[in-house]
């Protein structure tokens, strides 16, 4: 839905941005400074990969639907 | 008040960090943000109330998904997979796919060709002001007492898994959702309801991947679950034929007719909660488009709800020695003893394993998901009866002319009265648990015979206003008197359900089949004994006195009937795959 608005695709993309950079940020810490207590397959360091996943695809609906390019659609 | 003191409580089941206070307290200054930041769009009733009528089918479809993917939802299934096994997918396949395209393909052209702004609207178009006053103020007082219901659950759950004070967890919310309805209506609730629909998937998708990395993949997964439990956990319809046969304690019959005839159908076609959002389709393409793209994701919802449900009979062990923990009822784990031995009931299930795989982080996110499942689910519920009080009941009954300015105003605060209303029924509820009980079943009173006036209305020229009237009013009493007798006597179930091994889930079934077709047939007789309406009085609304216009001239992918075709080859698949 654009019309002249922001786009809902790109708070979306706010929302993963934001949340991917937090994860990522608290699994790198968590890589270099390991808890007493891990979950279970930490060794996996889902937060890492999770985080950054998150933050690619918030990026790319960041970039995609900014609203300086949809309020000209 | 200190909040560090007003949010933490002795006993929680999960501890946050300060990334995961992060991460929740940023979705709600989004879900804020995006409220204020569309309350300049909803500036006509048509705005308010029905998102301008300008939603893509993409919109529209993640909204009528997310609308009925609360948390409760989300918590309650993960919980009944574990108590039922794999027989509690049923619930998103065969008791959602089928209804979805059969709105989308029969249903939605008669919604959208007749402009109604709700399903009690429609009513009043085809059966006149009795049924529609009928229905419009079953649904108000339900969905707003629902509302009330899953406010008070989303506390409770809040408290036990996070130790939040339950009446912070209450305001809190309400005010939020309060705050971006009233503002923006179903626009922002819209908007809202997309970004958590994400925000769910994001939160709750890497439970079941890590799950089947640690259980050793599906067939690992099956293997575990026949140890600890029995095979009977893991089959989708091959124990089906004996009511004794499976946890679930009902057969094929309740399921195929009940659930997926009438009690799905019902909801996914005649709720206004979730009709309400297609309903805002920029067209009737995208109208038809929309429930089926949510048939789609509906489908693969299990992966969330279902999957984490059973990977708990698999793999929840403790940890010290190493023994099955074995989950209980939530009358058994609220006992002093269960409380005494740190029993967990099975509807925590969900917070157990986001709890034994996701460290700091994507702890907040998959709290922060069950958070907005819970608020798109109260959302859902202000805007349907906001738009049922202001358009079916005020404008109907109490204020017939006035403006439009008027009638959105009297939204907004239907808005703000319903979410004050809720909170009373949530503190209603905490002094007598057992209401909450009561008000889920009266809900499910009205949505079968409700399916069964709809569909004669929109299917059968012949059905006359009376008989649309008693045929909803009978299958209303009807399902009332029936829950009733077996709250009185619970021997009475044999005869609802037709066999004394049925349990509690096959009388929700059986009710509700029997109070359809009651329906149904006080209709049919009731019409053949008073007079028709002219045919031209009926144009829009019923098939065969309708034009619905032809898509043969589209391109096959643009086509719905063709993508309907789609989803109902992969449902089968699916259904044939788990058997």
């Amino acid at each position: 839905m654009h019309g002249g608005h922001i786009s809902i695709w790109f708070f979306i993309g706010i929302s993963l941005l934001v949340n991917g950079v937090l994860i990522l940020g608290a699994g790198i810490y968590q890589f270099v400074v390991p808890p007493v207590h891990p979950t279970v397959l930490f060794q996996l360091h889902s937060g890492i990969w999770w985080g950054a996943v998150l933050t690619i695809f918030g990026l790319l609906y960041c970039i995609k639907f900014a609203p300086s390019k949809t309020q000209h659609q | 008040m200190n909040l560090a003191l007003l949010l933490l409580a002795p006993s929680r089941m999960v501890r946050l960090g300060t990334v995961d206070v992060i991460i929740i307290a940023f979705y709600f200054a989004l879900v804020l943000g995006i409220g204020f930041y569309l309350k300049r769009q909803a500036n006509t009733g048509e705005d308010f109330f029905m998102a301008g009528r300008e939603m893509t089918a993409w919109i529209a479809g993640l909204a009528f998904l997310s609308a009925n993917l609360g948390a409760l939802e989300l918590m309650g299934w993960a919980g009944s997979a574990y108590q039922y096994g794999i027989l509690a997918t049923h619930w998103y396949w065969i008791g959602a796919i089928p209804a979805m395209l059969f709105l989308a393909l029969v249903m939605m052209p008669f919604y959208y060709i007749s402009k109604t702004h709700s399903v009690p609207g429609y009513l009043k178009l085809r059966f006149g002001e009795p049924s529609r006053a009928l229905s419009a103020i079953s649904f108000a007082f339900m969905t707003v007492l629902m509302s009330g219901v899953n406010m008070y659950a989303m506390a409770k759950v809040l408290q036990i898994v996070l130790g939040w004070n339950i009446h912070f967890s209450i305001w809190i919310a309400s005010i939020t959702v309060a705050i971006y309805v009233a503002l923006g209506g179903l626009r922002s609730a819209i908007f809202n309801e997309v970004l958590q629909f994400i925000l769910i998937w994001a939160g709750a998708l890497l439970v079941p991947i890590l799950g089947l990395v640690e259980a050793g993949g599906f067939s690992g997964l099956k293997a575990r679950i026949v140890t600890n439990f029995g095979a009977e956990y893991t089959h989708l319809w091959s124990t089906l034929g004996n009511f004794n046969d499976n946890p679930m304690g009902i057969n094929w019959v309740g399921i195929v007719f009940g659930l997926c005839c009438v009690i799905s159908a019902g909801y996914w076609t005649t709720d206004f909660l979730v009709v309400q959002r297609v309903l805002s389709a920029k067209d009737l393409r995208s109208a038809k488009m929309a429930p089926i793209i949510g048939s789609f994701f509906k489908m693969a919802v299990p992966f969330i709800v279902i999957l984490p449900g059973l990977l708990g009979l698999a793999v929840l062990k403790d940890p010290n020695t190493g023994a099955l923990i074995k989950l209980v009822p939530e009358s058994v784990a609220t006992t002093p003893s269960g409380i005494a031995q740190g029993l967990h009931s099975y509807n925590d299930v969900l917070p157990l394993m986001l709890a034994r795989y996701c460290g700091p982080g994507l702890l907040g996110l998959g709290m922060t998901a069950l958070i907005a499942g819970f608020m798109s689910g109260m959302a859902g519920n202000v805007t349907a009866f906001s738009t049922v009080w202001t358009y079916d009941i005020y404008r109907a009954l109490i204020k017939k002319e006035a403006d439009d300015r008027h009638y959105l105003n009297m939204g907004r605060w239907s808005t703000i009265v319903g979410v004050i209303v809720s909170i009373g029924t949530a503190y209603l509820v905490m002094r007598s648990a057992s209401i909450m009980d009561y008000v889920q079943a009266l809900f499910s009173f009205f949505i079968a015979p409700l399916f069964g006036t709809v569909l004669l209305g929109m299917l059968w020229q012949r059905a006359t206003n009376a008989a649309g009237f008693w045929g909803l009013f009978a299958g209303t009493a009807s399902s009332l008197g029936m829950w009733a007798w077996v709250y009185r006597d619970p021997s009475a179930l044999r005869y609802i359900a037709m066999s004394p091994a049925a349990k509690p889930m096959a009388e929700d079934m059986y009710r509700a089949l029997w109070s359809c077709l009651i329906c149904v047939v006080v209709t049919v007789v009731v019409s053949l004994l008073t007079k028709p309406r002219p045919e031209a009085e009926l144009k829009g609304l019923v098939y065969g006195a309708t034009e619905i216009p032809s898509e043969g001239h589209l391109p096959l992918l643009q086509r719905p009937a063709f993508w309907a075709g789609l989803a109902a080859v992969i449902f089968v698949i699916l259904n044939l795959i788990f058997w």
